[in-house]
């Protein structure tokens, strides 16, 4: 049986993780190749590195981490946070990336989606979707959330897809960091809509909110950061928990 | 020990010979036809598009070159599939090593396949010391069908060949290189061959 697949978000600025990690005995928490090899120990499915750097040579310093972590780690791993051209992703797959996460800039160039899933295939490419209810209305947000826009989140959902997305990461912004749980009902819904994986990500807060997920959310892939980072859900338990409640998971 | 990554131009290879340094062993990429005929082993790797796969191969006379190697060479996702009799990806005929053909999955099940599946029925040296059931990473829209050479299956929507093996032709669907431990062993098992 396919294992629904759990996933712990690094945010990355100039090479080093930033926000807190607080876990485990590693010698340094802002090394992002230390991080990624703990989670891959720990059993982690799959790792997002998201890349919050703006500048230039902040790029450089992306190749040489995503590198470093390609040499490390023995499980896949995307690329997120400002990649805008094919070059961007030639870039980072060369470097050792195995799928890349486009956002902003495939609302802004829908067509980029066509042209990255035709070179370099659909399975590499994540389309993440920033959204945020208004009123019953799931609207999607730009620019790590700060830019509203009117387009609908199912209509863009299909539309991704169509365009040869091969997965969906799915951010609800009225979820994210209130570890109130995952925002199931959307799930399930963009779930129906579409036919590609779809990673749930906003809104860890326990074991049982990715139980939540995975069965009435009908989520294919949980993403999660400060749960992991701090210790509060390690990712062996939350697997053994997983797979007590018949949620199919690799042990 | 010559290992090969034969370098057609499908895909990125880089996580396969980072997983190959990781075990001590440095793998040489390479399109030169006498390169490749020389080596110890070879890795057929390919990600993309199966049509697109197939021109590059032709270009460089490669799709001659393959068919007629002896050493142990091992296709990968890809590599696996256009080692196949044909894939139903753009109608795409294939090198003919394993007697079996490539489909698509249905729309009844979310496409690509991607993730952690198990592998069972392991039945090649390949998977020595590889548990029954083991886990394997995949991500992939088109499946080759379960034939006679198949030497792992695999379960989703139907029963695949997820391993396939003929002479000194092997063929995996799954990503050895981002398997873990499990992928870790069918590669040092490769190198062992």
């Amino acid at each position: 049986m396919l294992t629904k697949r759990i996933i712990p978000c690094l945010d990355i600025k100039n090479g080093r993780t930033v926000k807190g990690v607080n876990f485990v005995n590693l010698i340094d928490a802002g090394d992002p190749v230390e991080l990624a090899s703990e989670y891959a120990r720990q059993g982690a499915d799959e790792l997002v590195f998201l890349d919050i750097s703006a500048t230039l040579e902040a790029r450089k310093t992306r190749h040489d981490m995503v590198l470093h972590v390609a040499e490390a780690i023995n499980i896949p791993f995307t690329v997120g946070g400002g990649i805008s051209t094919v070059e961007d992703v030639d870039d980072l797959l060369q470097c050792g990336a195995d799928k890349v996460s486009i956002n902003s800039s495939a609302v802004k160039n829908p067509d980029l989606i066509n042209t990255l899933a035709n070179k370099f295939g659909s399975q590499c490419i994540v389309i993440a979707i920033d959204a945020k209810d208004i009123n019953g209305n799931w609207k999607v947000h730009l620019s790590g959330g700060t830019i509203p826009t009117d387009i609908d989140l199912y209509e863009w959902a299909m539309e991704v897809e169509q365009r040869g997305a091969g997965e969906i990461l799915f951010t609800s912004m009225n979820h994210d960091g209130t570890k109130s749980g995952f925002a199931n009902e959307a799930l399930a819904r963009l779930s129906d809509h579409v036919n590609i994986p779809i990673i749930a990500s906003g809104g860890a807060g326990s074991v049982q909110h990715f139980i939540d997920t995975f069965k009435s959310g009908k989520a294919d892939a949980a993403l999660a950061a400060s749960v992991f980072h701090f210790g509060e859900i390690p990712i062996p338990d939350l697997k053994e928990k997983l797979r007590a409640n018949n949620i199919e998971v690799r042990l | 020990m010559d290992l090969v990554i034969i370098d057609y131009g499908a895909g990125n290879i880089k996580s396969i010979q980072f997983a190959f340094e990781r075990l001590g062993v440095h793998a040489h990429l390479s399109g030169d036809p006498e390169r490749i005929a020389n080596a110890d082993k070879l890795i057929f790797p390919g990600v993309g598009e199966a049509s697109t796969a197939m021109k590059k191969l032709k270009a460089t006379q490669l799709d001659r070159l393959i068919p007629e190697l002896k050493q142990p060479v091992l296709g990968i996702c890809l590599g696996m599939q256009l080692l196949c009799l044909s894939t139903e990806e753009n109608n795409t005929p294939g090198l003919g090593i394993f007697q079996t053909h490539v489909k698509r999955f249905s729309n009844d099940v979310k496409v690509p396949h991607m993730g952690w599946n198990t592998i069972n029925g392991l039945r090649s040296h390949l998977f020595d010391n590889i548990d029954e059931g083991a886990y394997m990473y995949l991500v992939h829209s088109y499946y080759a069908e379960n034939c006679k050479e198949a030497v792992a299956h695999t379960f989703y929507e139907l029963e695949y060949a997820s391993a396939l093996q003929h002479n000194n032709f092997y063929g995996v669907q799954f990503h050895p290189e981002k398997s873990s431990k499990s992928g870790e062993q069918l590669l040092i098992n490769f190198l062992n061959l």
